[in-house]
């Protein structure tokens, strides 16, 4: 059996690391991931993990070192957040491209320019092509919880990709939370031990590792890839159920909160959940159809799960922590590919909200709300990318 | 167990290196002195490309490429593995890189692999320029080369500074061990690496690699004129075990007195446009000679 502690999200996740037993850390302090790789170190200063902490010098040596060491056959992880995660952002595709299964802890934070520390997903999302698995937690139960199952993903002989645990800066990873942790012995037995068949330095049997790949040969390279991380999609299910089985708690790649006889879908990552689904219960009451799916899994996208789970609403109101500066949000680029096809299919609105830290408060929503249904009464949106919480006098003229 | 290499060559032959490369050269002499007991981290550049076209591989001995800048770090996750994974024993790690993935855009990994005083043998094989890409000027480059981005022209001589003395700037990090070699003198270069396998900490191994496409020499030169380099002071050959400097030696002396300069610059295209400047043949000969003056050379 498990204990239960109060912890913040950074902590959540390197106990979760820990429970993993890697055997290699190479890390890097960022705001505000920071907290991750002291608690590494302080691990393996205390003895309580019989691992090789390499403070290395920049991130992009953090995802270098963890390259060098996955393909040794350790079992490697690290976090980081923001700037540090764009410095790794030239290895995070050599690590996916070499099937390395890191796993990695992010602090999700928004990108200079201006210089902010707090919360949004910009991070992460432009690490969305790099071919690693995407969770976002929305608690720190969930931020732990997701770690464990990332590397027991990852490290999967169908899947061999790595994957990103997000956490929210502030709200989570700085936050204290009851977490239950689980017992050595339940996560020994719940993640094997990592055995690598497909890389590996070995002096017995050498083998040449991240060759010159050439147009007659690149492109079985990167199917093979896409491969492995379509695998993913039908592991994830057998993990989290696997998962819940032994430790009571259930994770979907989407999760539905009223969602059944739902207008409004609204689809957020992340910690805004909570507030969203506090404020869904609200609207209800006032008798207004509206629900929430929460979105775990980002890549692999869960395509048919959210057709099914979207198809029949009036409205599907995609919230992205992020911009694609010049279309809109990724996550509704996504969502709108989903749909593009099908016949039955709920209009598309994309909210952008929460950047940089920005409050997301139950009263967005019911704004959110009343933007998705003043578009069903006038058959379209007027914007279909709209900001919200933005004092848009103070950016006239502002080009 | 070792795997056991046909021939017992660890880069075997067949690869795509130009005729006459010194870097080829190099390589096949430190793997075959260090053994198959031996894994390599490889920088983006010629030795990459060359080597490891898919589904075919030089490399007789477990070898991975990540990038260009991060050869160091990339060694360091291996050595920090082995090392967790009880592996570390009788293993050699180590990094290999150009001058460009050295002197310029690795310098940092570098520095940071030294600092950290992680068990990699790092080599550098410097050909002076990035020839990888089409023979750009580098940190590495000497005073006077023509380059791609360094040409000569009425407002430029060619490369306007000298070399960045790498090897002095990786010493004083006070790593275990620093050398300088040249293929030319194979006894020499072989002897520091297997000196730089027994050392418990980092080590650093600066290789002179001459390439025949980039210097514009004949490839049936390369050895000569890396032994002309030696003879001339313009690559002076030296080892240091620890940080102090007093303890630097000088492994094979120049001649006394020493070949003028201009025997080794009129070896090479790069230098056609200053040969018959006596000025600037001068002014060459004055640094090599105020460098020889430093490491105790006449």
């Amino acid at each position: 059996m498990g204990e239960k502690i109060v912890i913040r999200g950074n902590e959540a996740t390197a106990v979760a690391a820990k429970l993993c037993r890697p055997n290699v850390i190479p890390a890097y302090p960022i705001t505000p991931s920071t907290l991750f790789p002291e608690k590494m170190s302080e691990f393996v200063a205390d003895g309580e993990l019989d691992a090789e902490f390499v403070p290395v010098e920049s991130e992009h040596s953090a995802m270098s070192a963890a390259i060098g060491a996955s393909a040794a056959g350790a079992r490697v992880c690290t976090a980081t957040a923001s700037q540090g995660l764009e410095l790794m952002h030239e290895m995070l595709f050599i690590a996916a491209g070499m099937r390395l299964p890191i796993v990695m802890a992010i602090g999700n934070r928004a990108l200079s320019a201006p210089i902010n520390i707090w919360c949004d997903h910009a991070d992460t999302i432009a690490a969305r092509d790099t071919g690693w698995m995407q969770f976002y937690a929305e608690n720190n139960q969930e931020g732990m919880d997701l770690m464990i199952n990332a590397f027991r993903i990852a490290e999967d002989k169908r899947v061999l990709t790595p994957g990103m645990v997000g956490i929210d800066a502030f709200v989570l990873t700085h936050t204290f939370e009851p977490v239950d942790v689980p017992a050595q012995s339940e996560v020994d037995d719940f993640l094997p031990k990592y055995n690598p068949e497909h890389v590996y330095l070995d002096p017995a049997r050498p083998i040449t590792i991240g060759s010159f790949g050439t147009p007659q040969y690149y492109m079985e390279f990167k199917y093979s890839q896409e491969l492995g991380i379509q695998a993913s999609s039908p592991v994830i299910d057998e993990v989290f159920a696997d998962f819940e089985k032994r430790f009571g708690r259930k994770y979907a790649k989407i999760t539905p909160f009223m969602a059944d006889d739902a207008d409004v879908l609204i689809l957020a990552m992340g910690s805004m959940n909570g507030t969203a689904r506090n404020a869904v219960k609200r609207l209800r009451e006032e008798g207004k159809k509206v629900g929430v799916l929460k979105l775990t899994v980002y890549r692999p996208f869960p395509e048919e799960e959210l057709k099914k789970l979207a198809g029949n609403a009036k409205v599907l109101a995609v919230l992205d922590r992020d911009i694609s500066h010049g279309y809109g949000g990724a996550v509704y680029a996504d969502a709108s590919g989903v749909f593009v096809n099908e016949e039955k299919k709920p209009m598309l609105l994309n909210f952008i909200i929460g950047l940089g830290g920005r409050d997301v408060v139950i009263d967005d929503f019911r704004n959110i709300y009343d933007k998705c249904m003043a578009a069903v009464e006038k058959g379209g949106p007027e914007q279909r990318v709209q900001w919200v919480n933005v004092d848009f006098d103070a950016c006239k003229g502002g080009a | 167990m070792a795997y056991e290499a046909p021939n017992g060559e660890l880069f075997a032959a067949g690869h795509r290196g130009c005729a006459g490369c010194g870097e080829m050269n190099a390589v096949r002499q430190v793997l075959n002195a260090a053994g198959p007991n031996s894994i390599v981290a490889n920088a983006t550049g010629c030795l990459e490309v060359s080597s490891t076209g898919y589904p075919e591989s030089a490399w007789c001995i477990p070898w991975i490429h990540a990038a260009f800048e991060n050869a160091a770090s990339v060694a360091s996750g291996v050595d920090a593995a082995l090392k967790s994974m009880g592996k570390r024993d009788g293993v050699n790690v180590f990094a290999f890189a150009g001058d460009g993935g050295t002197f310029d855009i690795g310098f940092q990994a570098l520095s940071g692999m030294l600092e950290r005083r992680q068990k990699v043998i790092y080599v550098v094989f410097d050909n002076e320029a990035y020839m990888n890409t089409g023979i750009q000027r580098c940190s590495s480059t000497p005073y006077g080369a023509s380059t791609t981005t360094s040409p000569p022209g009425s407002q430029s001589i060619g490369e306007s500074q000298d070399k960045k003395p790498i090897a002095a700037i990786v010493a004083a990090h006070e790593p275990a061990y620093t050398a300088t070699a040249t293929i030319a003198y194979h006894a020499d270069l072989k002897k520091k690496v297997k000196k730089a396998c027994e050392m418990e900490g980092p080590c650093f191994l600066h290789i002179f690699a001459p390439c025949p496409t980039g210097w514009r020499h004949g490839s049936d030169t390369t050895v000569e004129l890396s032994r002309l380099a030696v003879d001339t002071g313009i690559f002076l050959l030296w080892e240091m075990e620890g940080g102090d400097f007093n303890d630097l030696k000088v492994t094979k002396k120049p001649p006394s007195p020493r070949k003028p300069v201009e025997e080794y610059l009129k070896t090479q295209g790069r230098f056609k446009h200053i040969i018959n400047n006596g000025e600037e043949i001068a002014k060459i000969q004055a640094l090599v000679d105020e460098k020889c003056k430093r490491y105790g050379i006449e």
